[in-house]
């Protein structure tokens, strides 16, 4: 039971820091919770079609078929976060302002709130079709104890939404001036690890260059299978022995989301404020 | 904003140039040296595989248990699903000499190890 606990705990772990985060980069935007819902329906309805299809989806690209398939997801998780960051950039500021004043929902972001169902979607979707395919093959095998291993699995889910829940909350103690940098920040952060994961994946099966193997090994620090190792991969991308190539993805993307972000807010700096701002004639 | 929207636009053809750089690595997946692993009663057959040192090379896992496995090593860097019947191909190395472990993600108890060993000079 505590096998099979740990194993489920360890891939929706992955998925709800990833959702802990949305959340509270999406504060304040009206109807949001149908957005978040249907992500999660999304991705769990995906999570079952992939792994129906997983012996189908290996034969694609050469045998190669699951990295692409995950490098794909990934890229577009990561234009999705970047969509939202840049959509943050221009609109943070008068959200947090008009939230301070009136503290309610603000804002009509539905097409930023869609890119971040399409995040949540796809992190649901990535964990759980290992989850589904795991708790699945228990529930076939009807080896004895497999009610055990089963709840095991159930209490790994019920674990994995809890420090979603918990990390989510922790984020929203952060006073409002601060929360949309600090959100926009961890979600470039995100957004950076996906595209070094994406870039690695396709490196390892010889689709892009790998630029160096190994460029540094910090296993002895924090190794790749430890749990706090796993986290850091899901928040941030880390690897204990990263390739070249992931480690320029992973730079490309934060210098991109964090320059355009500035130029945004520059350009909306030089402009005049807000029509509503000034009376007119 | 426009020099922004410009950059954007030559991001394709460097992603499309990083592409074809790729693509003469596809070439070396057929001279690549393939080493074979069955899974049965959860267990790996051989448990145990040596590889020269620095070089690519491909682990190929034949599942023969009716679950499906998830083929993984943190120190290799590789996570794939094996369906019940099935096999996949996971890519391997450079690797530094030394030892390194595999396992099923879905039955720890199914471990294995490989070395790599440097070439006699």
């Amino acid at each position: 039971m505590l096998a099979s606990l740990l194993i489920v705990f360890r891939e929706v772990m992955e998925a709800g820091l990833i959702i802990g985060i949305v959340l509270a980069a999406t504060r304040g935007i009206s109807g949001r919770t149908g957005w978040v819902l249907g992500g999660i329906v999304a991705g769990l309805a995906g999570a079952i079609l992939v792994a129906l299809f997983a012996g189908r989806l290996e034969e694609a690209f050469a045998g190669n078929g699951q990295e692409v398939f995950n490098a794909a997801i990934l890229c577009i998780a990561v234009v999705m976060l970047g969509w939202h960051n840049l959509w943050m950039a221009s609109h943070g500021r008068q959200m947090a302002a008009e939230m301070k004043a009136l503290g309610q929902q603000v804002a009509r972001g539905d097409r930023s709130m869609l890119a971040m169902a399409v995040v949540i979607a796809i992190a649901v979707l990535r964990e759980g079709s290992e989850v589904v395919l795991f708790l699945y093959g228990i529930a076939i095998s009807a080896e004895i104890g497999f009610g055990a291993m089963l709840a095991g699995g159930l209490l790994g889910i019920l674990g994995g939404a809890a420090l979603s829940f918990v990390l989510y909350r922790g984020l929203l103690a952060i006073p409002l001036r601060w929360l949309f940098s600090v959100t926009s920040g961890l979600v470039a952060l995100l957004a950076a690890g996906m595209a070094g994961q994406a870039a690695a994946l396709l490196a390892r099966d010889d689709i892009l260059p790998a630029w160096g193997y190994g460029l540094w090994d910090t296993s002895w620090l924090l190794s790749d299978g430890s749990l706090a190792g796993r986290a850091a991969t899901a928040l941030v991308g880390y690897s204990a022995q990263p390739l070249g190539i992931q480690v320029a993805a992973w730079i490309t993307t934060l210098l991109v989301l964090v320059l355009g972000a500035r130029l945004i807010r520059q350009s909306q700096g030089q402009a005049p404020p807000s029509a509503q701002a000034r009376p007119r004639p | 904003m426009r020099n922004g929207i410009f950059r954007s636009h030559s991001l394709l053809p460097a992603l499309l140039g990083a592409a074809v750089v790729g693509l003469p690595h596809l070439a070396l997946a057929d001279a690549m040296q393939t080493y074979h692993l069955t899974l049965e009663d959860h267990t790996f057959l051989p448990s145990h595989l040596e590889v020269p040192a620095n070089t690519h090379f491909l682990i190929e896992v034949t599942n023969k248990d009716g679950t499906t496995a998830e083929f993984e090593s943190y120190d290799m860097k590789f996570e794939k699903i094996v369906v019940g019947q099935g096999h996949v191909t996971a890519h391997a190395g450079p690797l530094p000499a030394g030892t390194y472990k595999f396992f099923d993600d879905y039955h720890p108890e199914a471990t294995g190890t490989l070395t790599a060993v440097a070439p006699k000079e």
